[in-house]
């Protein structure tokens, strides 16, 4: 241990007052650590023995204190420092632009709000601001800013607790984040979900791609085979046939789905071979993507069996249409991917049926009907009930092959009654078969179904909507919310609507809705206390929507 | 760019300087959420941190002093108002918590929505308030001005007595401890270990009786030193030892010079006033932390002088659930007077009269971190039972080590493990965040127990135009 001169001039330690300075000075002189010793076995039993002399017992413990103080303080006046560990290596320079001073006030607020505990109970009229932290990423990405340093570690925290926050966190945090994340435990996911980002292989080396194809972690490999396939389908589907047949059954499922991206005609040839493939998942899944290609020879064959099961009734007045399920599952539709065994509580034959008209392209339904349009053809009358199978087979149809005229034609009319056909009732399909269809008109058409329907069963098909919600949408959403108002129930049977509304209305609405959130006089047949909540909740989602304009302009500026 | 001179300032205000002093500094986000007595209140204010509930929301010319009226779920709005130079907050509302919600929501509001506040005349409800607490202060300032004989109680005779009086009891439990350590050490340390914390609780409170309140909290944290992981007989033995030098030096203060007799009356917690020169300065604010200590709070805020180059600390104290009344926003410079306490080395200061912010002032120069040892030896020469103190260092490169965390220059072949107490905060992350890798400027407090990163300088990256960003305090507690 390193020691300089005596620390102070004034020692106390040397006050006579205390014990005789000489025996301090002679126990002075004895090793720390048998001062030590003498201390935890106690001086009756040890005393401390300078120059081999033990001290008095009387005055052993104040001799052995006085020497304990100075030993202590000498020791600490004479620290050295330490020798340096292996520095880590610097992270790489970020060169984004700083963000605005207002900006990064708004999030430390955001991300200080998240990382405070929840007050439980409801949440009346003010913002919820940790719903507000996947936007402020998503704009602050867009107009490509730095993460400040210091918020680094609480922006890393609230990515770890929510999954859906992480691209867009990590995005942000950038290479500073990514070596941060490095050096703490608790942020090792930042590593995991940065390895088809950061470890971005490079594609144009065809030999550094060869090698990392043969010789990389499933992982490595999967973004390598993405990345390629996203520059050049062919050339990925090239890189993934030289090593196929050595690959394990998990992972040639998990590789043929990397081909979904880019699916084209080119990859027929690889399809069908892989129908013969020895697992089970992967035949399915290869006779899935043919089905999405309506020129292959998978879909030819399965139309040619769909066809002879659904086929025009002209018996009656009108053309109907009749429906004769297939009374097998033969070997060649099992290699085509239908599953023979159906699921616990369905008959085999409409199961199988479905499967067929499923995997059937949709454009020859409009050919065997005689040409008619596909609204015409989804109205005609189907014989004997099977309407709801085959309305459903047609709706899965539409999605797998992406196809927007059918979609709309199954949705049917926005203002019509679910209940009464043509086309889905069920509201999960209808968000589906939504999402095909652009964005302007997927709009439209929920605003004309919530001015129909009101909003009990729309949710989910908000959820499909873009954000921010074109006007005719959210002048639907705000006159359904005020008609809901009037209707007397409590605003928390719509929390799933508001809560949309505050994150995806246009800010631009909130002047305009500014005029609901005064308290309204109770109505008679109103829930008590009702009105209140009502103009409570619409302040909050005047103030989130006003926030949000605010955390725009901070990052605009 | 330029920092900020005092001119853009006002001119950023959009007013003159109200006749009681210059502008005053806008609060930041994260100044408003340390003031929060508790996390819940942290997160009520953050919900109320937004223009939804507030009306009437306005401020006087100086910015020092903002108002509004937050709807609650009753009829009638709670009427608030804070005045930042104290602070101190008047809130309508029934809230036992101080600040409450409202006051901390209406803080947030003006931090990160400047708009909202027109400067103006203040509601009749706020002015009210506003007009007492400046009669108050006025009268305040008269009195002191009018001499020393304010401060000085009615009856000199009789507080000497008093001071004698205690002088004793102090004298008798310094004695009682005497005999104590004298019984320990006879039959050994390693009884302690059986013993448990009764045997310290039982002492420190004769300590808290004698009136030695210092010693009392000396024994107490000898029993949880006792057990405490490898190597605690020699830590038990340490702090023994310097318990009975400050028992000694009490008992032979009559010998000693006079400003380390201060210092030993202030480590057995007689109480001080704080009676040195006046300094002013233009004081940058480091750091505000509280620590909670039995049934108080405890409030720390570290300045530093850009002028005298003196650092300075204030302490302030709450009741449990009550944050101090003081605070100042970290990374702000004001101009003011400190008047220290008296003793060697002694840091703490009270804050005087404030005189406005101004230009932010820059990092303290700062020493190598092969330095810092020396620095903490020097200051143990005028007292001798300090556990740290403050140190700046420059160009340091935080970098782990095997059981922890270390500071090492950047230019030389030096470190500093960092404190155990710091290794578990996560201002610890934020140091590492700013570094990079590279090097920064730390303000803490470097002792036996290593070094304790208080607040950090940005170092900023270097922008595309070749100007740097960063440069502001980040606070690590």
């Amino acid at each position: 241990m390193p020691r300089t001169t005596s620390p102070t001039t004034t020692d106390p330690t040397t006050d006579p007052s205390a014990t005789s300075a000489s025996d301090s000075a002679y126990v002075g002189s004895v090793p720390w650590e048998e001062l030590v010793t003498s201390a935890l076995l106690g001086t009756d039993r040890r005393p401390p023995t300078p120059h081999g002399d033990p001290v008095p017992a009387t005055d052993a413990p104040a001799a052995l204190l006085d020497a304990a103080a100075l030993h202590t303080v000498r020791q600490r006046a004479g620290l050295l420092p330490a020798v340096p560990e292996a520095r880590p290596e610097p992270a790489v320079p970020d060169p984004r632009p700083a963000l605005p001073e207002a900006a990064r006030h708004r999030l430390a607020h955001l991300l200080a709000d998240r990382a405070a505990p929840s007050g439980g109970g409801r949440r009346g009229a003010t913002p919820d601001l940790t719903e507000l932290i996947p936007q402020w990423l998503a704009a602050a990405n867009r107009q490509g800013f730095r993460a400040p340093a210091a918020l680094l570690p609480p922006l890393l925290d609230a990515a770890r607790a929510r999954t859906d926050l992480r691209p867009q966190a990590l995005a942000f945090a950038g290479p500073r984040g990514l070596w941060l994340a490095g050096l703490n435990p608790d942020w090792k996911f930042a590593l995991r979900g940065s390895a088809s980002g950061a470890l971005q292989p490079d594609t144009k080396d065809p030999d550094a791609v060869r090698r990392l194809w043969e010789e990389g972690l499933f992982a490595e490999r999967v973004a390598l085979l993405d990345a390629v396939r996203a520059q050049d389908p062919p050339a990925g589907l090239a890189l993934l046939a030289t090593t196929w047949s050595a690959e394990r059954a998990e992972d040639r499922l998990m590789f043929l789905d990397s081909l979904r991206s880019g699916l084209g005609g080119d990859d027929e040839p690889f399809l069908e071979q892989a129908l013969s493939d020895r697992s089970r998942n992967v035949r399915a899944t290869a006779a899935e993507l043919l089905s999405a290609l309506p020129a292959s020879a998978l879909a030819g064959r399965m139309a040619d069996r769909a066809m002879s099961c659904v086929s025009p009734d002209r018996t009656g007045d009108v053309v109907s249409i009749a429906v004769e399920a297939p009374h097998e599952c033969d070997a060649g539709m099992q290699r085509d991917g239908v599953a023979a065994v159906p699921p616990t509580g369905r008959g085999e034959r409409s199961w199988w049926l479905g499967q067929l008209v499923e995997a059937t392209p949709l454009g020859v339904w409009e050919e065997r009907f005689g040409g008619r349009p596909a609204e015409e053809v989804v109205a005609l009358p189907v014989a004997d009930d099977w309407a709801g199978e085959l309305h459903t087979a047609w709706c899965r149809a539409a999605m797998r092959q992406r196809n927007p005229r059918w979609a709309r034609a199954l949705l049917g009319r926005p203002s019509a009654p679910s209940a009464s056909g043509p086309g889905t009732g069920s509201i999960a399909e209808r968000s589906k078969l939504l999402a095909i269809l652009d964005q302007g008109e997927r709009a439209s058409w929920v605003a004309e179904f919530i001015a129909a329907h009101g909003l009990s069963d729309a949710f989910q098909l908000l959820g499909v909507c873009t954000v921010p919600w074109a006007g005719p949408l959210g002048r639907a959403v705000v006159d359904a919310l005020d008609i809901a108002r009037d209707g007397g129930s409590y605003p928390w049977s719509f929390s799933g609507v508001m809560g949309l509304a505050e994150r995806c209305l246009d800010p631009a609405e909130a002047d305009r809705l500014e005029v609901l959130t005064a308290a309204q006089d109770e109505q008679e047949g109103a829930s008590p206390g009702a009105g209140g909540y009502w103009s409570e909740a619409f302040q909050r989602l005047v103030s989130t929507l006003r926030l949000r304009a605010a955390m725009e302009a901070e990052l605009m500026a | 760019m330029a920092p900020p001179t005092v001119g853009d300032m006002l001119l950023s205000h959009g007013g003159e300087p109200s006749p009681t002093g210059g502008p005053v500094a806008r609060w930041s986000v994260e100044q408003v959420l340390a003031l929060a007595p508790d996390d819940a209140s942290r997160k009520a204010g953050t919900r109320l941190g937004a223009a939804g509930p507030w009306t009437g929301t306005g401020r006087d010319a100086t910015g020092g002093v903002v108002w509004g009226l937050c709807r609650g779920s009753g009829s009638t709005p709670y009427r608030t108002v804070v005045d930042t130079t104290g602070p101190a907050y008047s809130c309508s509302c029934p809230s036992r918590k101080f600040p409450c919600k409202h006051a901390l929501g209406l803080l947030l509001l003006r931090a990160s929505d400047a708009a909202a506040f027109r400067p103006g005349e203040p509601a009749d409800w706020a002015s009210a308030w506003i007009e007492g607490r400046r009669g108050r202060a006025a009268e305040r300032a008269r009195a002191s001005s009018g001499g020393d004989t304010a401060r000085r109680p009615a009856d000199p005779a009789a507080a000497r007595k008093r001071a004698e009086r205690r002088a004793e009891r102090v004298t008798d439990g310094a004695r009682e401890l005497e005999q104590r350590l004298a019984d320990l050490l006879r039959g050994g340390l390693a009884a302690t270990d059986r013993s448990g914390y009764g045997l310290w609780e039982e002492t420190a409170a004769r300590m808290v009786d004698a009136q030695a309140p210092g010693l009392a909290s000396r024994v107490r944290e000898l029993g949880a030193i006792t057990g405490s992981g490898p190597g605690w007989p020699v830590r038990l033995l340490e702090e023994c030892g310097l318990l009975h030098l400050l028992d000694t030096a009490w008992l032979g203060r009559e010998r000693l010079p006079e400003p380390l007799a201060a210092t030993v009356r202030t480590r057995v917690g007689l109480p001080m006033s704080a009676e040195g020169a006046p300094v002013r300065d233009h004081w940058l604010v480091l750091a505000q932390y509280d620590t909670p200590d039995g049934k108080i709070v405890t409030r720390r805020i570290w300045l530093y002088g850009r002028d005298s180059g003196r650092t300075a600390l204030l302490l302030s104290f709450g009741a449990a659930g009550r944050s101090p009344a003081q605070a100042l926003p970290v990374g702000a410079t004001v101009d003011a007077e400190l008047t220290p306490y008296p003793g060697g080395g002694q840091l703490r200061a009270e804050l005087g009269e404030q005189f406005g912010v101004t230009a932010p002032a820059g990092p303290p120069p700062g020493i190598a971190a092969a330095d810092a040892p020396a620095a903490y030896g020097t200051a143990l020469t005028e007292d001798p039972w300090l556990d740290g103190c403050p140190v700046t260092l420059r160009d340091v490169i935080p970098v782990p080590s095997k059981d922890g965390w270390q500071v090492a220059d950047a230019h030389a072949d030096s470190a500093l493990p960092i404190a155990p107490a710091a290794l578990s905060r996560p201002g610890l992350w934020k140091l590492v965040a700013l570094s990079g890798g590279g090097p920064v400027t730390v303000f803490g407090e470097i002792g036996h127990r290593g070094f304790d990163p208080f607040a950090a300088w940005d170092p900023g990256e270097r922008e595309e135009d070749g100007r740097t960003t960063g440069g502001a305090v980040v606070q690590l507690v």
